[in-house]
């Protein structure tokens, strides 16, 4: 599965601006909390798909915590065409 | 898991490390647009950062450049020093709301007025925020704080002063901008400014200075939502945005020779 | 730029600026004040001819801060004023010392408390000598009693701020900084620093690592740690201790004063030694460090201590405690106002002398 965007969970303080910002609005609370004790966001499975990589929340995000990639360009086939980060 | 690349890069002059600010406070992206301009203009190497002391006092270890702490109010005439004993520096300082409109505003209007070549990046967050919220030269008429418990009333502590109209009413300014970062659009429009005052004087036009209003949901007593909200609300309708001056633009600028 | 051997008549303020540029001095920056203007105004006709910085501050605050930019960088800088000024100046001159840079700073100093008077006074000593400003630490302080020492020890500031990455004042007066006298030039050949790398200073990073100045140290027992090593940088400066002793060898009393009264002092005693009175003088030219060492091994001597200041009482304390244990000081002060002559100095000796006149 592709995941455009990923949170740096340990640098997350739980703001909830990138909620505000997002336009598909598809970043939630989550009922986590990181071991500096702030409950973290995160962008469930099953609406990932949805993420534009407009990177909306990562430019609001006061605290670095979210990353955001373009979705890879794909060929006829549908194949990856792009290169591949990790 | 991740395809493609970045859509959204941290510049490489800012540490990666955790900040010490609260959650939802606006000094994380104020100093991550002056590194993004840092890393854009490729200033890097030859910047000079003068702290300030307000909550931002350790922006030095977020900056990974050249840096030296001010006295309280004191980074424009730092600031001065520096430039003129390395004028090939690009020198500028981070400041807060009490620091450069209060305790500063000697040092702040004649670095301006002196035209010096320098940057100046003022965050407002209308209060002092590092002393536990106590009111500040910006603070809003109404706004509640622990030494305006019943709120500023105008007729004692007379209105929040607007700083940005001032600077760009002063002849050695050369650019000054009012921007916001509550917003996608505003953080945008807020990076191109920050870019400017750091331009206007490397281009030798004068002083830069970029008021970026922000957040202080601690002090405010609000969530980091509601503080966001705020901005729009109560403080841009005072604190109007936008570029009050901008000589950048224009062609010749009469100003000393700079030695080849 | 001063020629090697060149000896010219000058005024004591003028003496100061030509020293300061022959030392190098790349930045002045100077607020108008009574009696120090000739600094600023000569060094702001020179500096620019020669490529570096004059700037007129809008303060005395913001002058020391500018100070406080300039020697981060590592160049050689100062700053000059006069009593109320250098009030406004502790606060940088304690973040200096703290961040442990080297910066000059000049005291034409002038009668006080407050607005005082103009003219000369020595009531700045426990200012400049004690701390004027908060926290545990130390300036260098340097008191010429001509006008050739005002030129060779502005020389020898800006060489001890560097040496000791410190603050140091040189401390004179309206008599210093207006008196008249011939100096002879010393070599204009040191360098202003401005592109060395000391190690320190801001240059902007280029390829190395990031540097920082600051003075702000919260780390568990880092402040300590910090003050500590300040402590001993402090004492280790008693090596650079200087002081001048005139006829003290077979003195019964030694005159201690610094500075212009030093100066007027040793007129008197000459006066007074032609009538055969075995007075002797001991000068403290660095007020810190200050001569402790030699007025004990005087004192221990059986020598016999009369303080004069042109003051209430300052300077007299670091005397006693200087000579404790075997000796008592007597005090003069002359007060601020009036411009002391040797004469007014002949009673208070001969007093200290048991001499019945
Ligand atoms: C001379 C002096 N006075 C007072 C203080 C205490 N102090 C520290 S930060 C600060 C105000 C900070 O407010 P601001 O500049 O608005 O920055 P913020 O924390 O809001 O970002 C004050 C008064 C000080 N450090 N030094
Ligand atoms: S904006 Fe950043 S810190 Fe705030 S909740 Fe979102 S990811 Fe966390
Ligand atoms: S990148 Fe855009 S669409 Fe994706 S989560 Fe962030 S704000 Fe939402
Ligand atoms: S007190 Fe206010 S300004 Fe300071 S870090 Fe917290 S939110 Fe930011
Ligand atoms: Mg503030």
């Amino acid at each position: 599965m592709e995941r455009p965007i990923a949170f740096r969970e340990d640098r997350c303080k739980g703001c909830a601006l990138c909620m505000t910002v997002c336009p598909k609005e598809i970043i939630t609370m989550s009922s986590r909390f990181n071991t500096s004790g702030y409950k973290v966001v995160e962008v469930r499975d099953e609406v990932m798909e949805t993420c534009t990589s407009c990177a909306a929340c990562a430019l609001i995000c006061p605290d670095y915590a979210i990353s955001v990639w373009r979705k890879p360009a794909r060929d006829k086939k549908g194949e990856v065409a792009d290169v591949h980060y990790g | 898991m991740k395809n493609g690349k970045e859509a959204f890069t941290l510049p490489g002059v800012l540490a990666d490390i955790p900040t010490h600010y609260c959650p939802g406070c606006q000094h994380g992206v104020a100093q991550r647009l002056v590194a993004e301009c840092l890393d854009e203009l490729a200033l890097s190497e030859k910047a000079i950062c003068i702290g300030s002391i307000g909550c931002s006092v350790f922006i030095y270890n977020y900056l990974l450049v050249d840096s030296v702490e001010a006295p309280h109010g004191r980074a424009p005439a730092v600031a001065t020093g520096v430039k003129r004993a390395r004028p090939e520096a690009a020198v500028f300082t981070y400041q807060g709301d009490g620091d450069l409109a209060s305790i500063g505003m000697a040092e702040t209007m004649h670095c301006a007025n002196r035209g010096e070549r320098v940057t100046i990046i003022f965050v407002n967050n209308t209060v002092y925020g590092m002393t536990g919220g106590q009111m500040a030269p910006t603070t809003m008429v109404g706004q509640r704080t622990t030494t305006c418990p019943g709120g500023r009333c105008a007729d004692n502590e007379g209105q929040p002063i607007k700083m940005t109209e001032i600077i760009a009413s002063l002849g050695g300014s050369a650019y000054a901008a009012r921007v916001a970062v509550d917003s996608v659009k505003h953080v945008r429009a807020a990076k191109k400014a920050v870019r400017k005052a750091f331009e206007a004087p490397l281009n030798n036009l004068g002083l830069g200075f970029v008021e970026i209003l922000a957040t202080c949901p601690t002090n405010w007593k609000m969530t980091p939502v509601q503080a966001n909200e705020r901005i729009a609300a109560e403080l841009i309708p005072y604190f109007p945005l936008g570029t009050f001056k901008d000589v950048t633009e224009l062609e010749t600028i009469e100003g000393p020779e700079v030695a080849e | 730029m001063s020629t090697t051997g060149e000896r010219v008549l000058i005024k004591g303020n003028e003496a100061i600026c030509r020293g300061a540029v022959d030392a190098g001095c790349q930045c002045f920056f100077g607020y108008p004040i009574t009696p120090q203007n000739d600094i600023p105004e000569y060094m702001s006709k020179v500096l620019p001819s020669l490529g570096r910085a004059f700037v007129q501050a809008e303060s005395e605050v913001a002058a020391a801060n500018m100070l406080l930019g300039a020697a981060a960088c590592g160049v050689r800088a100062m700053t000059s004023s006069s009593s109320p000024g250098i009030s406004l100046k502790q606060e940088a001159i304690s973040y200096m010392a703290g961040t442990e840079l080297p910066a000059v700073i000049v005291n034409i100093s002038r009668g006080g408390p407050g607005l005082g008077d103009i003219g000369p006074s020595q009531g700045d000593y426990f200012q400049a000598v004690k701390g004027g400003g908060h926290g545990d630490y130390r300036q260098l302080v340097l008191a010429p009693g001509t006008v050739q020492e005002a030129y060779d020890l502005i020389r020898k500031a800006f060489d001890l701020a560097f040496a000791y990455r410190n603050p140091v004042m040189v401390l004179g007066d309206a008599i210093i900084g207006q008196m008249m006298e011939p100096v002879t030039l010393g070599s204009a050949t040191t360098p202003t620093n401005v592109d060395q790398d000391l190690g320190w200073n801001l240059q902007g990073k280029g390829q190395r690592h990031p540097r920082l100045l600051k003075s702000l140290h919260l780390t568990d027992g880092a402040l300590a740690g910090h003050n500590i090593r300040l402590r001993d940088k402090y004492e280790s400066m008693e090596r650079d201790v200087l002081f001048d002793n005139f006829l003290v060898d077979d003195a019964e009393l030694i005159v201690v004063a610094f500075g212009s009264i030093g100066r007027i002092a040793k007129s008197t005693i000459r006066a007074l030694r032609a009538s055969g009175k075995k007075v002797g003088l001991h000068r403290p030219i660095s007020l810190f460090p200050f001569p402790s060492q030699e007025l004990d091994r005087l004192a221990a001597s059986g020598k016999r201590f009369l303080t004069i200041e042109h003051n209430l009482g300052q300077m007299v304390e670091d005397v006693r405690l200087a000579i404790r244990k075997h000796a008592d000081s007597d005090f003069y002060g002359h007060l601020p106002g009036n411009l002391p002559t040797p004469e007014d100095f002949e009673q208070p000796i001969l007093a200290a002398l048991g001499v019945r006149t």
